[in-house]
C-alpha cells in the first residue's frame, strides 16, 4: 500500500460520489434489452396488441356484420385462383363462411384471448404468491398441510374440471378467466414457497421481526419484493399457457360464444374448411403462434435476464 | 419398495375421492336436470323418470350409491346414450384411446430421445440449433393447429413419392388400419416429442461433460460404445420421471386429435358429453382419467427407482 495523500483520498471519495449504484433492474433491463429476440418479440407482440386494441379503426367492417355475398372468399391477393370468389375491398384475410371479415375477427380474437391471458394469469399470481408465501413464511404443520393440498391437485387432470366448470355453469367471459387462473396456480405457488423459504432465513427479515413487524407486513413488504424476479419470469410463461389453455376450450366449442370469437374458435372453423378456404385457418394460427413464440422468447429473455448464473 | 408402493397406492386413495367428490357436487349444481326438454313432461312421468334413475333421493344418498355403484366398477347409465350405461361406452372407446396414445408415447419417447442425444452430441453446432428450433416450434404450436395442417399437407394433397401418390386418409377409425392411426398418432406425438428432445439434449450434455464418460473415452472405448452403453443409461434417465406428465398431456392432446380426426375413443365421447350435458358420461370419463394418471404415475416413479440406484423409495 503506497501512501496516500489527502487530497487523492478526497477525490477518492468525490469519485465514489459520481458512482451511481446499478440496481438489479436497471442490469436487468440492460441485459433484456441486449437480447434481439426478446426485443423484437416485445416490439411483435406490442404491434398485435395495439392492432387488437384498435380493431375497430383499422377495418370498416364489424365483427359480426355477416354478409351473404361475400361467403368464404379469398383475400384479393390470394396466389391459388381456384378458390370460390375473391372479397375486395379491405377483406385483407378474406371473409368466413357467413362472410365476415377475417381480419377484424382475428384481431377480436386477439383481444379475447389476449385478456384471457393476461386476468387469469393474474388470478395465478394472486392466489399461487398469496397461497405460497403464507404456506412458507408459517412453515410447519400448515407448510406441509397446504403443500400436500397442492400435491393432491396437482394430480387432478385439472383441463377435465375446467371443463365441467364450463359446461355446468352458464359460459361466461369472466368463469373462463376464473377457471383457468385457478388452475395454473398450482405450479406459481411452489415456486414462490421455494422462493420464500430461502428468503425468509435472511438477516433483513430478522431484522424485521426484531424490530417488531408484523408476518402479513413481513410477507408483503420484505418477502414478495425479494422474490418477484422468478415469478415474473414464470408470469411470462403462463400467459402462453392459459392462452393455450382458452383456445383449447374454444376449440371444443366449450369457451366464448358466437358472435365474438377467439383465436380458438377461429381455428376451429378454418380447421372446417381447410380444404376450401385455407385462409380461415392459416390466419388465425399464424397470429396466436407468433404471439406464443413472442411470450416464450420474452420470458426467456427474462430469466437470462434476471438471473445471469443459470445461463 | 413394495412399502412404498403400498403408501402411494393408499395416498392416491384421498385424490381419487376428492376428483369422484368434486365432480359429484359440481355435477349437482348444474342449474337444471339431465331430463330438461323444451317441452315439459307431466309431472307424473317426470317423477317416474327421476325415481328411475334415483334422482329423488336425498343428496347424500345419490352419493353413498354413486360410491357404492364406483366400487363395482358401475358408471352408472348414460343419460343421454340410453341404450348403453357409461361402463359400455368406456369399454368401447377406452381401446381406441389407449392405442393412439400408446403409439403416440412410444414414438415420442424414441425420437424424442434420439433427436436430442444429436443434439447433445452436435452441441452449439447446426445440429443442434436446428433440432433444437423445430422443438421449439413443436412446443409452442398447439395440436389443434398441427393437425389441420398436416391434414392439408398429407391427407388432401398427398405425397408423391418414386413415382407412387401416398395419400393418408383424413379421420376415420377403419378397425386401427395403419394408415388412419398415422397422422392423429404424429399430431398427439409432436409436442412431447419436442419437450423430450429437449430434455434429453440437457441431460445428456451433462452426462457426456462427466468423469466417467471421461474414463470411458479414455480407456479407448469407440465412441458408439461410450454412447450407448455408458451415456445414454444416465442421460435418458430424466425421461423416466417426465414420463407421468407426458401421459398426462397426451390424454388431454387426445381430446382434440380424436375429435378432429373422427376416432371412436372417450376423448371424443367425453367432449360430446360436455357438450351434451351428459353428466354421468363426464364423470365417468374423469374419473378413468385421473385413475389412469395416478397410476401411470405411480408406475413412472418406480420404474425410476429401478432403474436408478441412487434413489431409494422408502
Amino acid at each position: 500500500m503506497t501512501d496516500v495523500t489527502a487530497g487523492d483520498k478526497s477525490a477518492l471519495i468525490i469519485g465514489a460520489r459520481d458512482v451511481v449504484g446499478r440496481s438489479l433492474w436497471i442490469d436487468a433491463s440492460r441485459r433484456m434489452f441486449a437480447n434481439r429476440a426478446a426485443v423484437a418479440s416485445i416490439i411483435i407482440l406490442g404491434i398485435i396488441a395495439v392492432m387488437a386494441l384498435l380493431a375497430p379503426l383499422l377495418s370498416p367492417y364489424s365483427y359480426d356484420s355477416i354478409n351473404y355475398h361475400l361467403i368464404s372468399c379469398a383475400p384479393f391477393w390470394w396466389p391459388d385462383h381456384h378458390v370460390p370468389c375473391f372479397a375486395g375491398g379491405a377483406h385483407w384475410f378474406g371473409t368466413d363462411a357467413l362472410g365476415r371479415d377475417l381480419f377484424v375477427r382475428v384481431l377480436y380474437g386477439a383481444r379475447v384471448s389476449l385478456a384471457v391471458g393476461l386476468v387469469a394469469t393474474f388470478v395465478s399470481l394472486f392466489i399461487g404468491v398469496s397461497y405460497g408465501a403464507i404456506s412458507g413464511f408459517i412453515g410447519g404443520r400448515l407448510d406441509e398441510l397446504m403443500m400436500r393440498i397442492v400435491d393432491v391437485l396437482y394430480s387432478l387432470p385439472f383441463i377435465f374440471f375446467v371443463i365441467i366448470l364450463m359446461v355446468v355453469f352458464d359460459r361466461s367471459l369472466w368463469l373462463l378467466f376464473l377457471a383457468i387462473g385457478a388452475v395454473e396456480w398450482l405450479t406459481m405457488a411452489r415456486i414462490v414457497r421455494g422462493l420464500t423459504l430461502s428468503v425468509k432465513e435472511t438477516e433483513f427479515i430478522e431484522a424485521a421481526r426484531a424490530s417488531g413487524v408484523r408476518g402479513h407486513m413481513i410477507i408483503l413488504r420484505h418477502i414478495i419484493p425479494n422474490i418477484i424476479g422468478p415469478v415474473v419470469v414464470y408470469v411470462t410463461l403462463t400467459i402462453p399457457s392459459v392462452i393455450l389453455a382458452e383456445s383449447f376450450l374454444s376449440f371444443l366449442g366449450l369457451g366464448v360464444r358466437e358472435p365474438l370469437t377467439s383465436w380458438g374458435v377461429l381455428i376451429a372453423n378454418g380447421a372446417y374448411q381447410i380444404e376450401t378456404a385455407p385462409w380461415l385457418l392459416i390466419f388465425p394460427s399464424l397470429f396466436m403462434a407468433v404471439t406464443l413464440f413472442c411470450f416464450n422468447f420474452i420470458g426467456d429473455g427474462l430469466r437470462d435476464a434476471l438471473d445471469p448464473k443459470d445461463r | 419398495m413394495l412399502a412404498y408402493t403400498m403408501r402411494r397406492v393408499l395416498g392416491a386413495v384421498p385424490t381419487l375421492f376428492a376428483i369422484i367428490t368434486l365432480s359429484f357436487v359440481l355435477m349437482r349444481l348444474a342449474p337444471g336436470g339431465p331430463f330438461d326438454q323444451a317441452r315439459r313432461l307431466p309431472p307424473q312421468i317426470e317423477h317416474n323418470i327421476e325415481h328411475d334413475y334415483h334422482l329423488d333421493e336425498p343428496l347424500y344418498r345419490q352419493y353413498f350409491r354413486y360410491l357404492d355403484n364406483l366400487a363395482h366398477l358401475n358408471f352408472g347409465p348414460s343419460y343421454k346414450n340410453r341404450a348403453f350405461t357409461v361402463g359400455e361406452l368406456i369399454e368401447i372407446g377406452l381401446p381406441v384411446s389407449a392405442r393412439i396414445g400408446l403409439s403416440a408415447i412410444i414414438l415420442a419417447i424414441v425420437l424424442g430421445a434420439a433427436f436430442g442425444t444429436i443434439a447433445a452430441l452436435w452441441h452449439n453446432r447446426i445440429a443442434d440449433h436446428g433440432i433444437m428450433s423445430i422443438a421449439m416450434v413443436g412446443i409452442t404450436i398447439p395440436n389443434f393447429v398441427t393437425a389441420p395442417i398436416l391434414t392439408l399437407i398429407f391427407g388432401v394433397y398427398g405425397l408423391s413419392l418414386f413415382g407412387h401418390h401416398l395419400s393418408l386418409p383424413v379421420g376415420g377409425w377403419n378397425d386401427g388400419a395403419l394408415r388412419n392411426l398415422i397422422l392423429p398418432v404424429i399430431v398427439l406425438a409432436l409436442p412431447q416429442m419436442a419437450i423430450i428432445a429437449r430434455l434429453v439434449r440437457g441431460s445428456m450434455i451433462e452426462v457426456l461433460h462427466s468423469n466417467y464418460v471421461r474414463t470411458a473415452r479414455a480407456k479407448g472405448l469407440p465412441s458408439h460404445l461410450v454412447i450407448t452403453r455408458h451415456a445414454l443409461r444416465a442421460g435418458l434417465l430424466p425421461l423416466v420421471s417426465y414420463l407421468g406428465p407426458a401421459v398426462a398431456s397426451i390424454l388431454t392432446g387426445s381430446l382434440v386429435v380424436e375429435q378432429i380426426f373422427g376416432l371412436p375413443g372417450i376423448g371424443r365421447y367425453f367432449v360430446q358429453a360436455a357438450v351434451n350435458r351428459d353428466y354421468t358420461m363426464v364423470m365417468g370419463v374423469v374419473i378413468t382419467y385421473a385413475t389412469l394418471v395416478i397410476a401411470l404415475n405411480l408406475a413412472a416413479d418406480l420404474l425410476y427407482g429401478i432403474l436408478d440406484p441412487r434413489v431409494r423409495l422408502r
